[in-house]
C-alpha cells in the first residue's frame, strides 16, 4: 500500500493542481473558456427571488369542453344523428341520442380514426372517454387527455412567463417546468419582486366589445365592473378584437390631455374588423376589457380605419408601462397562482456568505489546530491534504458550476470535519499494528489495508444519506447535499493518493527511526 | 481499557426511557413545524429605527387581522422574524404589510427575507421530507443487511431509530422549529450515526473471528476500546465544525447545526450503548460470523 511509481506520483500531482487552479479561476478572471467556469451562487447566498407558479387548468378545462359542445352538434348534424339536452356539468358533457343511434355515437367516439376524438398510440388511449349512464351519454377527458391538455398550457405559459420577466429585464433569469402543471421562476438579484409577481399574476386576456343596453344581443350580455370598481356596464359578448389582434403596444404620453395612455397597433385582421366596427358603431361606447374589468369605455366617433389606436384609462406612467408589457407578451393560456414565494435581500445574502465564510475558516482552524496537537508530524500531513481537499473540493464544484448555497457552505465545513476521519482510522489503526510489529514499513503497510472497509463503509453510509438527500430535497437542501455528496469523493481521493503519499515518502526515509507515530 | 460493558444495563435502561419520553413528546406535544411543512408566510425585518420593536411590530400586526402572528428578536437586536399563518391565502398580502409598515414607521425597515409557502407546497414538502427519512433508514438497513448478520443490523438500525427520535424529541420538548434544514440535518445523522456504528461492527467482527475463546459481552468491549480513539478525534473534529457553523455561521443555520451537534452526540453514545449491547443481548459468538462467511 506504500509503495508509488513515478507515473502516479506524476498523476497524483498533476491532478490535484489542475484542481486548485480550477477552484482559483472563482478568484481571478480567466479569459481562456476552460478556466472561466464559476461556481454560482443559490438565491439564498446571492440575493434574489423563487417563485414556484401554478397554473389553474379550470377555466382550461371548463373553455374546452365548452367548445366541444359547439364540435359535437356540428359534427353530428353532418352526419343526421340527432343530439339533445347537451349541458356540462362537472366536468362531463351529457347529452341524448335516440336509441338506435347510440351504439354510432359510441363507435365513433372509441373508433382509433375518429375525428372528434384524437387517439393518442403512444399511450394507448384516445382525448376523451365516453360511458353510457342508462339516462344519457357522458363524455369526458381520459386521463391521458388531461395530462395532454395541462402540457400544453404549460407550454404555453411558460413561454409568455418567459416574454414576461424578459421584458423586465432582470439579470439571468431561471424559468423551468415542474410538473406538468408549474412553473419555477428563479430571479438572482432581484429583492423586490412585487412589480413582477403583479405581472404573472394577471392573465391579460383583452377584448374589445361594444357596451349595449338592450339585453337580447344574440351572443349574450354580460354585467362587468369597471376596474376601478365604482361603475358597471352591460357588455356584449360578441368580440371585436382581442389581444391576439395585437402587434404592439406602447405606453405613450397623449400631449393633448397630457394622460398617459397605452398606443397599441393591430394586425390585418384586427385592423379589418377594428374599421368595420367603428365605421357601424359610431357613437356607441367601446369597452376595452381586461380580465373580466373594463379598463375604459369610450365612445367612438370616428372610423378608424389606420390599424392603430389608444387606450387611455387614468395610468400612471407606470401602469401604463406594466399593461403595454402586458400586451405584447400576450394572454396566458390560464390563470397563475403563486404558491410558493422566497425572497432574499442581497444584504442578507452577503452577511450570510460572510458568516459562512468566517464559520469555514474558524471550524477549520479548529480541526488543523486539534489534529495538530494530536499526531503533530502526521496531524500536518491530514492538514495539508485537507486544504488540498478543500481545493479539490471547490474545483470540482466549479468545473460542474454546481450552486453552492448556505447549506452547502455547512455541508463543506462539515466535510472538513468528518474528512479527518479516514485518516484517524488509518493512524490509529498503524499505532495498534505498531504494537507487534517494528518493522515501520510493515506497520504502516498493514494500517492501511485493515483499515480500508471500515473506511469504505462509513462513507458509503455517509454518501447514501446525501444521495437521498440530494433527490428529496429542494432548493438549498440539495446545495447541501452535493457539496457533503462531492465531499466524500475528494476526501477519499485526498486520503489514499495524497496523504498517503506524504506518508510513504516520510516512512520511507524515515523506516529506521523507531515507532513513527 | 475501559469497562464500558459494566454499565450497558443502566445505559439499557437510560436509553429506553429518553425513547418512551421523545415519543409521548413527539405524540403529545408534537413538533414544531415551521412555514415550510405547515404553510404560511414569514417576514425578517432589520430596523434602523428604535421604535420599531417587539412590542410595536406586535401591534401594527395585530391591526392587520393576519390570525396568529408571531414576532420574535432574529439575532441581534434590530433584526426581527414575523411569522403568520396567511390562513386566506391572501395573494397581495406582503405589499398590504409594507403599506401598512411604511404608514407609522416611514421607510426605516427593510424586509430581508420574505417566504411565502402555500398550502398545497407545505403538504409536499412535509411529505417529501417524511419519505426521505423513512427512505434513508430503509436504505441503510438494506445496506447494513448486506454488509453484516442480521444481529448486527439489528442493532445499527436500533441506534439508528434512537438517534432520530431522541433527536426529534428534544426538538420537541423545546419547541425548536422543524423546517427543511433540519430534515437535512436528520439525514445527514442518520448517515453519521450509521458510520460510527460500522466502524465499530467491523471491530467486534474482525475480533470474532480471531479469539473463540472471549465472550461477546467482553469483545465489544475490546472492539470499543480499540476504536475508542478514533471515535474520540472524529466525534471531536466534527463537533468542532459544527460548533464553528452554530457560533458564527448566521442565525439560518443555528436550527441546523444544533440539530446536527445533538446527532452527533446521540449517535456516538448509541453506537457504543446500543448498537454493541443489542450484539450482547443476542448473544452472537464466532458461529454468527463463521456461518455466515461458509454461506458466502
Amino acid at each position: 500500500m506504500l509503495y508509488f511509481s513515478k507515473l502516479r506520483i506524476v498523476f497524483i500531482t498533476i491532478f490535484s493542481l489542475l484542481f486548485v487552479l480550477i477552484a482559483s479561476s472563482n478568484l481571478f478572471k480567466f479569459d481562456d473558456g476552460f478556466f472561466n467556469k464559476k461556481i454560482n451562487l443559490g438565491l439564498d447566498l446571492q440575493g434574489g427571488s423563487y417563485l414556484l407558479l401554478e397554473i389553474d387548468n379550470e377555466p382550461v378545462i371548463e373553455q374546452k369542453l365548452q367548445n366541444l359542445t359547439t364540435t359535437f352538434r356540428n359534427y353530428f348534424k353532418d352526419k343526421d344523428i340527432k343530439i339533445n339536452n347537451i349541458k356540462i356539468d362537472d366536468k362531463n358533457i351529457f347529452f341524448n341520442v335516440s336509441d338506435e343511434n347510440k351504439q354510432k355515437v359510441i363507435d365513433i367516439f372509441q373508433d382509433e380514426n375518429s375525428e372528434i376524438n384524437p387517439y393518442y398510440p403512444r399511450f394507448k388511449s384516445h382525448q376523451l372517454e365516453i360511458e353510457d349512464t342508462g339516462l344519457n351519454l357522458k363524455v369526458n377527458f381520459s386521463r391521458q387527455g388531461l395530462i395532454t391538455l395541462k402540457t400544453s398550457s404549460q407550454d404555453q405559459a411558460i413561454e409568455i412567463v418567459r416574454r414576461r420577466v424578459d421584458e423586465v429585464g432582470t439579470n439571468e433569469p431561471n424559468i423551468l417546468k415542474r410538473g406538468n402543471n408549474r412553473i419555477l421562476v428563479e430571479l438572482p438579484g432581484l429583492d423586490d419582486p412585487m412589480r413582477i409577481k403583479s405581472l404573472l399574476g394577471k392573465t391579460a386576456n383583452l377584448t374589445f366589445r361594444f357596451v349595449t343596453q338592450n339585453d337580447d344581443d344574440r351572443f349574450g350580455v354580460e354585467k362587468l365592473e369597471f376596474e376601478d370598481g365604482t361603475q358597471e356596464a352591460n357588455v356584449s359578448k360578441r368580440i371585436i378584437i382581442s389581444g391576439e389582434n395585437l402587434l404592439d403596444a406602447q405606453p405613450k404620453m397623449d400631449t393633448q390631455n397630457n394622460q398617459t395612455i397605452v398606443s397599441f397597433t393591430l394586425d390585418r385582421v384586427g385592423a379589418k374588423r377594428f374599421g368595420k366596427a367603428t365605421s357601424t358603431g359610431i357613437g356607441k361606447q367601446l369597452a376595452i376589457v381586461l380580465d373580466g374589468k373594463i379598463i375604459s369605455a369610450p365612445v367612438v366617433r370616428d372610423t378608424i380605419a389606420s390599424g392603430s389606436g389608444q387606450i387611455s384609462g387614468g395610468f400612471t406612467f407606470q401602469s401604463a408601462t406594466d399593461l403595454a408589457l402586458l400586451l405584447r407578451s400576450g394572454a396566458l393560456p390560464a390563470p397563475l397562482d403563486i404558491i410558493e414565494e422566497r425572497t432574499v435581500g442581497p444584504d442578507l445574502g452577503q452577511d450570510s456568505i460572510n458568516a459562512g465564510m468566517i464559520a469555514l475558516a474558524i471550524g477549520f482552524l479548529l480541526v488543523i489546530i486539534f489534529m495538530f496537537v494530536k499526531y503533530r508530524f502526521f496531524g500536518l500531513i491530514t492538514n495539508a491534504t485537507l486544504i488540498i481537499n478543500l481545493f479539490i473540493l471547490l474545483g470540482v464544484l466549479t468545473l460542474f458550476e454546481a450552486t453552492l448555497t448556505l447549506p452547502g457552505i455547512a455541508g463543506i465545513i462539515l466535510t472538513v470535519g468528518m474528512a479527518v476521519d479516514a485518516n484517524v482510522l488509518i493512524f490509529e489503526r498503524i499505532k495498534e499494528e505498531l504494537k507487534d510489529e517494528t518493522n515501520n514499513i510493515l506497520a504502516f503497510d498493514g494500517g492501511y489495508t485493515k483499515s480500508r472497509t471500515a473506511i469504505i463503509d462509513a462513507n458509503i453510509t455517509t454518501l447514501l444519506a446525501a444521495v437521498i438527500l440530494f433527490f428529496m430535497g429542494s432548493g438549498p437542501v440539495k446545495g447541501f447535499a452535493v457539496t457533503l455528496g462531492v465531499g466524500i469523493f475528494t476526501t477519499l481521493f485526498s486520503v489514499y493518493f495524497i496523504a498517503r503519499l506524504f506518508t510513504s515518502l516520510y516512512v520511507s526515509k524515515n523506516k529506521n527511526s523507531g515507532k513513527l507515530i | 481499557m475501559i469497562a464500558f460493558n459494566k454499565y450497558y444495563n443502566h445505559f439499557n435502561v437510560l436509553s429506553t426511557v429518553l425513547i418512551v419520553v421523545s415519543l409521548v413528546l413527539l405524540i403529545f406535544k408534537g413538533l414544531n413545524f415551521g412555514i415550510d411543512f405547515k404553510g404560511g408566510t414569514l417576514i425578517e425585518l432589520r430596523s434602523n429605527d428604535t421604535k420599531i420593536n417587539v412590542s410595536t411590530l406586535r401591534d401594527k400586526f395585530s391591526q392587520m387581522n393576519l390570525g396568529d402572528v408571531s414576532v420574535k428578536k432574529f439575532g441581534s437586536d434590530n433584526d426581527f422574524l414575523i411569522k403568520f399563518e396567511n390562513k386566506d391565502n391572501k395573494k397581495n398580502i406582503i405589499e398590504e404589510i409594507k403599506v401598512n409598515l411604511d404608514k407609522s414607521f416611514g421607510n426605516n425597515y427593510d424586509f430581508r427575507r420574505v417566504e411565502n409557502v402555500g398550502p398545497k407546497v407545505s403538504a409536499e414538502l412535509l411529505k417529501s421530507g417524511v419519505i426521505a427519512i423513512s427512505l434513508s433508514l430503509a436504505i441503510m438497513l438494506i445496506y447494513i443487511w448486506i454488509r453484516f448478520e442480521w444481529q448486527f443490523s439489528l442493532g445499527a438500525i436500533l441506534a439508528l431509530f434512537h438517534d432520530v427520535i431522541v433527536t426529534l424529541g428534544v426538538f420537541s420538548l423545546f419547541s425548536l422549529e422543524i423546517n427543511l434544514s433540519i430534515i437535512a440535518a436528520v439525514l445527514t445523522i442518520v448517515g453519521y450515526s450509521m458510520n460510527d456504528t460500522v466502524v465499530i461492527f467491523d471491530r467486534v467482527r474482525e475480533n470474532l473471528r480471531k479469539y473463540s475463546d472471549i465472550k461477546i459481552f467482553e469483545l465489544t468491549n475490546i472492539s470499543i476500546n480499540e476504536t475508542l480513539s478514533r471515535t474520540i478525534i472524529t466525534s471531536a473534529t466534527t463537533l468542532l465544525a459544527l460548533l464553528a457553523i452554530y457560533l458564527f455561521g448566521g442565525e439560518i443555520l443555528k436550527g441546523f447545526s444544533l440539530a446536527m451537534i445533538l446527532g452527533v452526540i446521540f449517535g456516538t453514545y448509541s453506537s457504543i450503548y446500543i448498537a454493541n449491547t443489542v450484539l450482547v443481548r443476542l448473544r452472537v459468538s464466532q458461529k454468527t460470523v463463521l456461518r455466515e462467511d461458509d454461506s458466502k
